[in-house]
């Protein structure tokens, strides 16, 4: 059998390594946003876990909620980056500084 | 019942409104047909309520109307307590309001503000009904605050005049200090006894009485005097005793119907009929008596010596009211409440009587007031003459006349009254009594007899003045005979006031007097020293200013000192103006530039703004605008969680 | 070891490499492909956790819809790869250092005496039969308790389409197309004028 802090350890490794993935990545804005993804497939493994443990549907609907979400997030995101490359044909991050005063 | 009741003071309230809100589209007929008929309504239906408790013997009605609103256990209610002394006060305000709406056709009949004015006494006269009739504090505080309000209005009544401002803001200002002391006594009664209601809290009196409190620390006070004294000074303002007098001498600026109603007969009296109605506490406090006797004293005696050297007819009559308001209050200081309302009662018929044909004189002479410019007039105005007279002698305490027995009776009580200063008082009240005698004949021989001292264009238009004006005076000088001698006894030694007003034995001074008939009182009139001294004053207002004028410019020279304080008043507006007036302002000026500018602008706003510009100065180095240090920082922040849940 | 610890052990250390996959990989393409890897390996952990409707969703609509349009645009802009790379060793360190905090902490808080068998509340996860139905358990409480949520979430669904087609949308200036409602109101004189002259000679 697998204990819970297992599960909860998977998904604490996950996420640091997608910290990790924004740090180092910091140019790319399509790597964060798969970095993103990652963090909330992280948070998603605890939740899972939980419910398991718990034995309580919950957490499972709440998965579901952040699935529903999260696949906005993306659509939209990837949208907007596709026109951010069409107007100024690039995506770096480091370039993208108009808003900067 | 019920219902006249409730239609009592809401008949006053519909013309009021009527006339307040629809003047214009009424016109001036309507106004005042619409609240001479509201004012004719409550007074029917007051002598209605009079009847059915004085004559049929009906019950006391003792209940609440409307709750407003309940919180915490605290009941505050309109209600209604309809006893012997309620029923008096109610056919008082009423009647004498009524002749005053009538006379006010002849003396407002040029004014342009003629169905504003209508609306305003009606007003009034809903308000001080609403005050009597109340079975609480909170209805008698409102109609307490009503009666101001309205007095305020009409002190102001011609807003164009300066001393008119002046005057209401005064009134207004003074009274404020009076009512800041009855709604801290009132707030002691719902403190201490839990309760609005006036028999409820009388039910407690007696446990009341044995408290205590400590005000400063250090000192212990008697819960009673503490609650009995600031109600009084409530009563000092609304009734105008020393030292909150100041504001109804200069209240004269209004128009002499209102001087009348409001500042002689019935709203001044207010105070009066409060501690009368609230007896059964005073009875407990012996120190809160002495205190009201004392101020009263003051009153009656200082007030009226200023009225002798008064040359303005409607000031003359001001001071003489403040006299016998302090005849009233000293009255009440010897627990004879019985006599304080009778006095009371008596002086609102004679007063507004001699305030109307005052002001019957105003109208005659093209609203000259000074007595110097008169003279002479006994020929022009019969009637006004007349019922002058009859006024004046009601007054001074003339045997026979209504004052006479009210007067006799505060003198008497006084007399035997045993309480700490009722010698002072007594001293004060019988001087006060040739003091009277003479100014108020100083006034009518100086407007009624005599040379005739004013101009020619006056003198050739000189006439009576018409029968809306002359028949109110009529209407008073009749009660102002005769209501002495039907009611004395039975008010005074009967079982009037059972049902109201509580005397302990101790204190009963009204039961000492031997003589209890209308005879009996005129019998011993002649064996006291007070009416000799009326007749005394009487006799030497004759001689100086009639017989031989040239006494009075004699008598200015060598009492210059005398007169001249007199004359200031004793100063006591100037130092009110020194201390307070400037002291307030001078406050205001340091609280406007260190409070206002220094801390408030200076400090608190743009400090506030300096100082969120320097902190935005510090914090625009942390908002780099790069994204990865704000993910840092979120990160470091998560971190810092992390930490704290492990450690713990 | 227990064949469910093996099968563990194999999906947590696929789901680690593929992680490390998306973030290291030099062509975003390979990093689109290791997330999926990642998703599939993940699905398989939550079938552990006996939750077989969102181990199948994550597969179908991650795998199948939201990775796909990941590479969709990967592939479809120009990205300069070597430029976007600017950086990456400099901020290698740093960025190693503050996971392995951040995991060892993490790891702390959550770790085996916080969360382990010891702790009662968690000791004996209760199995479910062979007949247990996880969508049905799900779709129960989904449409009961958390109609509400389930509504607005679908509404944001809504929502990011209609957003996702207004921002990519654009009107070509070259492109010619016509507006049905003017073709019908024209009238003559918009098209034809007549125009009076005299008849040519020869």
């Amino acid at each position: 059998m697998i204990p819970l802090s297992s599960y909860l350890t998977l998904g604490a490794i996950m996420f640091a390594i997608s910290i990790a993935g924004i740090f180092i990545n910091r140019k790319n804005v399509i790597i964060i946003l798969m970095c993103i993804e990652l963090m909330l497939l992280a948070v998603n493994i605890n939740f899972i876990a939980f419910s398991y443990f718990m034995g309580d549907v919950a957490g499972q609907v709440f998965v579901f909620f952040i699935l529903t979400v999260a696949a906005a997030e993306a659509a939209i995101g990837l949208a907007i980056l596709v026109v951010l490359f069409r107007n100024r044909r690039t995506i770096n991050v480091a370039e993208l500084d108009s808003m900067k005063g | 019942m019920e219902n006249i009741y409730l239609a009592i003071p809401l008949a006053s309230l519909f013309g009021a409104i009527i006339a307040g809100f629809f003047g214009r589209q009424i016109g001036r007929i309507g106004a005042h047909t619409v609240t001479i008929a509201g004012v004719g309504v409550s007074f029917i239906l007051s002598l209605v309520a009079l009847n059915h408790i004085v004559f049929d013997g009906g019950a006391v009605y003792n209940e609440s109307v409307y709750t407003w609103m309940v919180s915490d256990g605290l009941k505050f209610e309109v209600g209604f307590l309809i006893d012997h002394l309620t029923v008096m006060m109610m056919a008082v305000v009423t009647g004498v309001s009524l002749m005053v709406h009538v006379y006010t056709i002849g003396y407002m009949h040029d004014d342009p503000g003629y169905q504003r004015f209508f609306s305003y006494i009606s007003l009034f006269t809903f308000s001080m009904l609403m005050l009597v009739m109340s079975n609480n504090f909170m209805q008698l505080f409102f109609g307490w605050e009503a009666v101001g309000l309205v007095s305020y209005l009409l002190i102001g009544f011609w807003y164009k005049k300066e001393t008119a401002i002046y005057a209401n803001l005064k009134a207004f200002l003074v009274n404020r200090v009076g009512d800041f002391g009855f709604i801290l006594g009132i707030a002691a009664v719902v403190m201490y006894a839990g309760s609005l209601d006036y028999i409820e809290v009388f039910q407690k009196a007696e446990q009341i009485a044995g408290l205590s409190i400590v005000i400063i620390p250090g000192t212990e006070w008697s819960l009673m005097t503490v609650i009995c004294i600031l109600l009084f000074i409530g009563a000092m303002g609304k009734s105008a005793q020393v030292p909150l007098h100041v504001w109804l001498p200069d209240s004269m600026e209004g128009p002499t119907p209102i001087s009348a109603l409001i500042h002689a007969a019935t709203m001044v009296t207010a105070g009066i009929f409060m501690v009368a109605r609230m007896s059964p506490l005073y009875e407990w406090s012996e120190t809160a008596l002495s205190f009201v006797l004392v101020i009263g004293a003051i009153t009656a005696f200082f007030m009226g010596l200023i009225g002798i050297v008064q040359n303005d007819i409607k000031r003359v009559v001001a001071y003489s009211t403040l006299s016998q308001l302090g005849y009233m209050t000293v009255a009440l200081g010897v627990s004879a409440y019985s006599a304080a309302v009778f006095h009371l009662m008596t002086h609102a018929f004679f007063k507004a009587l001699l305030f109307l044909a005052a002001g019957s004189v105003i109208i005659a002479m093209h609203h000259e007031q000074d007595i110097r410019k008169m003279g002479g007039l006994k020929k022009y105005m019969p009637i006004t003459y007349w019922t002058s007279l009859i006024g004046s002698l009601a007054l001074i305490g003339f045997p026979g006349f209504s004052g006479f027995f009210s007067k006799d009776a505060i003198i008497e009580a006084v007399h035997y009254s045993q309480i700490p200063g009722s010698g002072f008082a007594y001293l004060m009240v019988v001087l006060g009594v040739f003091v009277t005698a003479f100014y108020s004949f100083r006034m009518f021989f100086l407007v009624f007899h005599g040379k005739e001292r004013m101009d020619e264009h006056t003198k050739e238009h000189l006439h009576e003045t018409p029968w809306v004006v002359t028949v109110p005076l009529i209407a008073l000088a009749i009660p102002s005979v005769v209501i002495g001698w039907l009611t004395v006894e039975y008010m005074l030694f009967g079982t009037y006031f059972a049902d109201s007003i509580v005397v302990k034995n101790i204190h009963n001074v009204l039961g000492q007097i031997s003589f209890t008939t209308e005879f009996g009182f005129i019998e011993h009139a002649f064996h006291g020293l007070a009416v000799y001294l009326a007749l005394a004053g009487l006799i030497a207002a004759w001689y100086i200013y009639l017989v031989n004028p040239k006494i009075a410019d004699l008598l200015q020279q060598k009492l210059a000192v005398v007169y001249r304080l007199l004359d200031k008043k004793y100063w006591v507006d100037e130092v009110y103006f020194a201390v307070f007036g400037n002291g307030s302002r001078k406050l205001g000026n340091s609280f406007w530039r260190i409070g206002d500018v220094g801390v408030i602008d200076g400090f608190i706003v743009n400090g506030s703004a300096k100082l969120v510009g320097w902190l935005s100065g510090v914090m625009r180095h942390i908002q780099t605008g790069i994204l990865y240090h704000y993910a840092f920082a979120m990160i470091l922040g998560l971190m810092g969680l992390l930490l704290f849940v492990y450690v713990k | 070891m227990s064949f469910i610890e093996i099968v563990f052990y194999v999906f947590s250390g696929v789901m680690i490499l593929g992680a490390l996959g998306v973030i290291i990989s030099r062509n975003p393409v390979h990093s689109a492909l290791s997330l999926v890897l990642t998703f599939f390996a993940t699905s398989g952990i939550w079938l552990l956790l006996e939750a077989e409707f969102l181990a199948i969703t994550l597969v179908l609509v991650y795998v199948g819809a939201v990775m796909v349009l990941f590479l969709f645009v990967v592939m479809m802009l120009d990205i300069n790869v070597t430029k976007m790379r600017e950086g990456f060793m400099r901020f290698l360190p740093v960025g190693v250092l503050i996971a392995l905090l951040l995991a060892v902490q993490m790891v702390l808080v959550v770790g085996p005496e916080n969360f382990g068998f010891e702790v009662e509340q968690y000791a004996s996860p209760e199995r479910h039969a062979a007949d247990y139905n996880n969508t049905e358990e799900l779709g129960k409480v989904l449409y009961t308790e958390y109609v509400y949520p389930f509504e607005i979430a679908s509404v944001i669904l809504l929502v990011a389409i209609v957003a996702a087609i207004a921002l990519t949308m654009r009107r070509r200036p070259e492109t010619k197309y016509q507006t049905p409602g003017k073709q019908i109101m024209v009238k003559k004189e918009d098209r034809l004028r007549i125009v009076k002259m005299d008849a040519e000679k020869k």
